[in-house]
């Protein structure tokens, strides 16, 4: 424990830089004071072996001579910037690179949690349970992806015969898999291993909602425009990344109990940090249509396109400023986009929420004794392990959107004003065109049409 | 095993399911659960050892009934008491629908809530969890957020009109998700301060067994106020076909039945389970032909502002308005007739009894595998003689789903009051094209008077 407490003013628990060796004695202690008491209540489920260690040997042999702790620093920062590097590339690549990433990404985290599923229940050998976990994701992903592209690539779809009936049948389609599945469950159930299979049944739909429904929120806000995708996520990582410097340096006050490496100093420095971070991000980015721009499907090239006017969040606005600010800074106005002010909110909420995402991964972590979620990434453990504290960030953009900046999609709405009946169709033109007169936007002589 | 082979020949072998078909002995439910049981538990006891039995729930026939049947054997009494029950439920079912669609809303509001409860109290008593801190104060307030969410998804769409008017309630209809988001996050924050060292795998199955629930109940609950929306037709026949096919595959099978259907629930058979298809598809048949006449049935509930209540009125769609179709030659020859006079919905009808019949029982033996599982006898002890209210309700659920999927699907499109209310929240500019998109549309289609247009 002294061990612990003089780790603790210098190495808050963050994500991207810091020691393993201090987060893996912090959890062996806190799990072995845990265990012990826990063993009275949770004597079903064993502890986890820990995986073993995946760095490259090109890394070990790189970094062979420095002491263990300075090799552990190397290897966690030189994962970092290839990891960011990565995130550049790809947002260079375009939007379908995107989306594959996405999926790809949720694919691996389903599959992460999964495997500790089968771990904590001993279930790999249930008859056919991890073939009915990878086809529940499929089938949830064909009902989502569906929802996605009937709305985006509404043109394409109409074009295609196939495709056509498919859109058109689209939910009766996905809950008809749906309930294969369900039926093949029920016929799957085994005599003595009914609990384990609804414990892995729960698992799975548990995981599910939680990965696959924030991977599409996460692509509809891309579609909103990429910089609804990527400010959003370097907010929540240089959360992580300014919270750890501000504790490393100033760490003194514990925040809470579940880890306790994190510091007051460490949270509010990262608020602080990461709101003008945002802040600059924005006002940067902003200036580029390509990240600015709805992502459109263009018909006849086949292809993704970002090019369209920048919309009125994205021009830039004078504003007064307040008494106070104006005699901080000795400006009377300020030239700013008014997207940087929906930043701020966003910063906010990445630095005040998105670390219970974190809080919530690591009570996990604790409650089955893992150490890490895998051991994909070298120093830095599985792919849930880097994008926890992202899923609530996913959802909060996501409504952030749908109340703030924008209604409903028109393509969505005109599709549906197409699938009415035609009778519901007249009273719903006789009430636009009603609603549309009143505010002033047909004139009277169209009207008149 | 003898014992229950001899049950199984002589007098329960049916195909009725012994959990939701309303005239099987308690006893014989009890003797083949607790054989079931005790053969397996030696060999559970390995693998989930830290899962005990959860007792039983105490008998709670009321004291009248036990006076008035104190004569009777006790097999003889438990029939009487399933069947007086459950002509108890099936006449409270016609009086509430009789009562109307509000009335039908808070009906189904309440079953939601008790099923809610019913399955949270097991979750409490396999993990002892009862004395987490927070956590039955949390599964509740999450009930709440989820419905609050879907009740302000559903009232948005519905009450169009009143939203309008009323002010605060246009703020909360605009901001909606942002706010349900909030209190969902709310929660979730208080989930992760409320974690306690020792209890922390506790906490978390808790979690997940409390949101797993509030996925299967409050979901289908919603879909079918949703299909109530649609016209009571829509929720009445669904139920009532379940509720025939438990009672004929029951019937079936005591009488014919033999061979038996699936090892999860041994007295199920075959011969219950298709003689019960064929006479569900007739009397649905019969049913909604009987239905679709009325037009209290028939028509898509509305709320009318002006009276603040729901109204019933208007012109009863293609579906419910008689039609004649042309006998295909081979039921020509059959039933000597060369048309037939049917309701289009009569059609639908007989897709709606096959799900029942086929898939149904699927939730039926999805909810024995669970009780199985979690070695219980019952969900809770609500109903005298038949258990809990999930116990009725097992088959439903994926009726609901069904019947919504199958309206959305293939009855109508979107909702037009919710299609308008999302037109009047676009931009301007894009509300114009659309305008201009749909003037063209239906110009097309002839429902604009073309000559008006040359100006």
């Amino acid at each position: 424990m002294t061990e612990l407490r003089h780790r603790g003013p210098q190495e808050n628990e963050m994500q991207q830089q810091p020691d393993d060796k201090g987060s893996e004695s912090e959890v062996r202690t806190d799990g072995e004071a845990a265990s012990d008491s826990e063993t009275k209540q949770d004597s079903g489920v064993p502890e986890i072996p820990p995986t073993a260690d995946d760095t490259p040997e090109v890394l070990n042999k790189a970094l062979s001579g420095l002491s263990s702790r300075w090799r552990n620093w190397w290897v966690r920062g030189i994962l970092t910037l290839a990891m960011i590097s990565f995130f550049f590339l790809i947002i260079y690549l375009g939007p379908i690179v995107l989306m594959m990433i996405v999926l790809c990404v949720q694919i691996k985290c389903f599959h992460e949690i999964i495997m500790i599923g089968y771990s904590v229940y001993h279930s790999y050998h249930l008859p056919w349970f991890r073939t009915l976990s990878w086809y529940f994701l499929l089938c949830v992903n064909y009902f989502f992806y569906g929802e996605t592209v009937t709305d985006y690539f509404f043109t394409l779809v109409q074009r295609e015969e196939p495709l056509r009936i498919l859109s058109k049948y689209h939910r009766f389609i996905s809950f008809a898999m749906y309930l294969t599945g369900f039926c093949m469950f029920v016929l799957s159930l085994v005599k003595k291993h009914y609990r384990l299979q609804f414990y892995m049944f729960g698992w799975t739909h548990v995981t599910l909602l939680i990965v696959v429904t924030q991977s599409h929120l996460i692509i509809h806000n891309l579609f909103e425009g990429m910089i609804w995708f990527i400010v959003p996520i370097s907010c929540v990582i240089c959360n992580d990344i300014m919270a750890y410097m501000f504790g490393f340096f100033f760490g003194r006050t514990p925040l809470i109990k579940l880890s306790p490496k994190k510091t007051w100093e460490g949270f509010i420095g990262g608020f602080f940090a990461t709101v003008v971070f945002g802040l600059l991000l924005s006002y940067v980015m902003a200036g580029y249509r390509y990240f600015v721009c709805p992502v459109e499907f263009n018909n006849d090239s086949n292809r993704f396109t970002v090019d369209c006017e920048p919309s009125d969040l994205f021009q830039l606005h004078n504003y007064g400023l307040p008494a106070v600010l104006q005699s901080l800074t000795g400006w009377k106005t300020v030239r700013m986009y008014p997207f940087q002010i929906h930043s701020i909110a966003l910063s906010a909420f990445a630095s005040l929420m998105g670390p219970f995402g974190g809080f919530f991964a690591s009570g996990f972590k604790r409650a089955f004794k893992i150490k890490d979620f895998a051991n994909t990434i070298p120093g830095h453990g599985g792919i849930m392990d880097r994008f926890d504290c992202q899923y609530l960030m996913a959802t909060f953009v996501n409504v952030y959107i749908a109340s703030f900046i924008r209604g409903p999609n028109p393509s969505r709405v005109m599709q549906q004003l197409l699938a009415l009946r035609l009778d519901q169709q007249l009273h719903i033109f006789n009430s636009l065109k009603a609603h549309l007169v009143d505010k002033g936007l047909l004139s009277a002589i169209e009207e008149a049409a | 095993m003898t014992e229950l082979r001899k049950r199984g020949g002589g007098g329960g072998g049916g195909g009725g399911d012994p959990d939701s078909t309303e005239n099987i002995s308690d006893k014989e439910t009890d003797g083949e659960d607790r054989i079931g049981l005790t053969g397996e538990g030696d060999r559970d006891s390995k693998p989930d050892t830290d899962t005990p039995e959860v007792p039983p729930p105490g008998e709670r026939t009321p004291k009248c009934l036990n006076k008035a049947l104190g004569g009777l054997s006790s097999r003889w009494k438990n029939w009487w008491i399933r069947g007086i029950l459950t002509l108890t439920m099936i006449t409270g079912f016609f009086l509430i629908i009789s009562l109307g669609p509000f009335m039908l809303i808070l009906v189904v509001m309440g079953i939601q809530i008790k099923c809610f409860q019913e399955i949270i109290t097991i979750g409490y008593r396999v993990y002892h969890s009862y004395d987490l801190p927070w956590f039955r104060t949390l599964s509740w307030y999450f009930l709440i957020c989820v419905n609050y969410f879907f009740y302000g998804e559903t009232v948005a769409d519905y009450f169009g009109a009143l939203v309008q008017r009323e002010e605060p309630l246009q703020f909360l209809v605009r901001y909606h998700r942002f706010i349900s988001f909030a209190l969902y996050l709310a929660g979730f924050c208080m989930f992760v301060l409320s974690l306690v060292k020792k209890h922390y795998r506790l906490q978390f199955y808790m979690f997940a067994w409390t949101h797993v629930t509030l996925l299967i109940v409050v979901t289908q609950s919603h879909l079918v106020i949703q299909n109530l929306f649609e016209g009571m037709i829509w929720f009445i026949v669904p139920i009532s076909i379940v509720i025939c096919n438990d009672i004929m595959a029951y019937l079936f099978g005591f009488f014919f039945g033999r061979t038996p259907l699936i090892k999860l629930s041994p007295k199920k058979t075959w011969e219950g389970f298709i003689g019960g298809f064929f006479s569900t598809v007739v009397f649905g048949y019969i049913f909604a032909y009987l239905l679709a006449q009325y037009k209290y049935f028939v028509c898509p509930v509305e709320y009318n502002s002006e009276t603040n209540s729901f109204a019933v009125e208007c012109d009863p769609s293609e579906l419910f308005v008689m039609q004649e179709y042309t006998l295909p030659s081979v039921m020509q020859t059959v039933l000597r007739l060369k048309t037939m006079n049917l309701y289009p919905f009569q059609i639908h009808s007989i897709a709606l009894s096959t799900f029942a019949s086929l898939i149904g029982p699927f939730g039926g033996f999805f909810a024995s595998g669970f009780k199985r599982a979690f070695k219980i006898k019952d969900f809770a002890d609500t109903i005298p003689g038949h258990g809990g209210i999930v116990d009725r309700f097992d088959c439903q659920y994926l009726m609901a789903t069904f019947v919504h999927v199958y309206i959305t699907s293939f009855i109508r499109g979107p909702n037009p009051s919710k299609v308008l209310q999302q037109l009047l929240v676009l931009q301007p500019e894009q509300q114009l094209s659309i305008f201009n998109t749909l003037k063209y549309h239906l110009k097309e289609r002839g429902m604009i008077p073309k000559a008006v247009e040359g100006q």
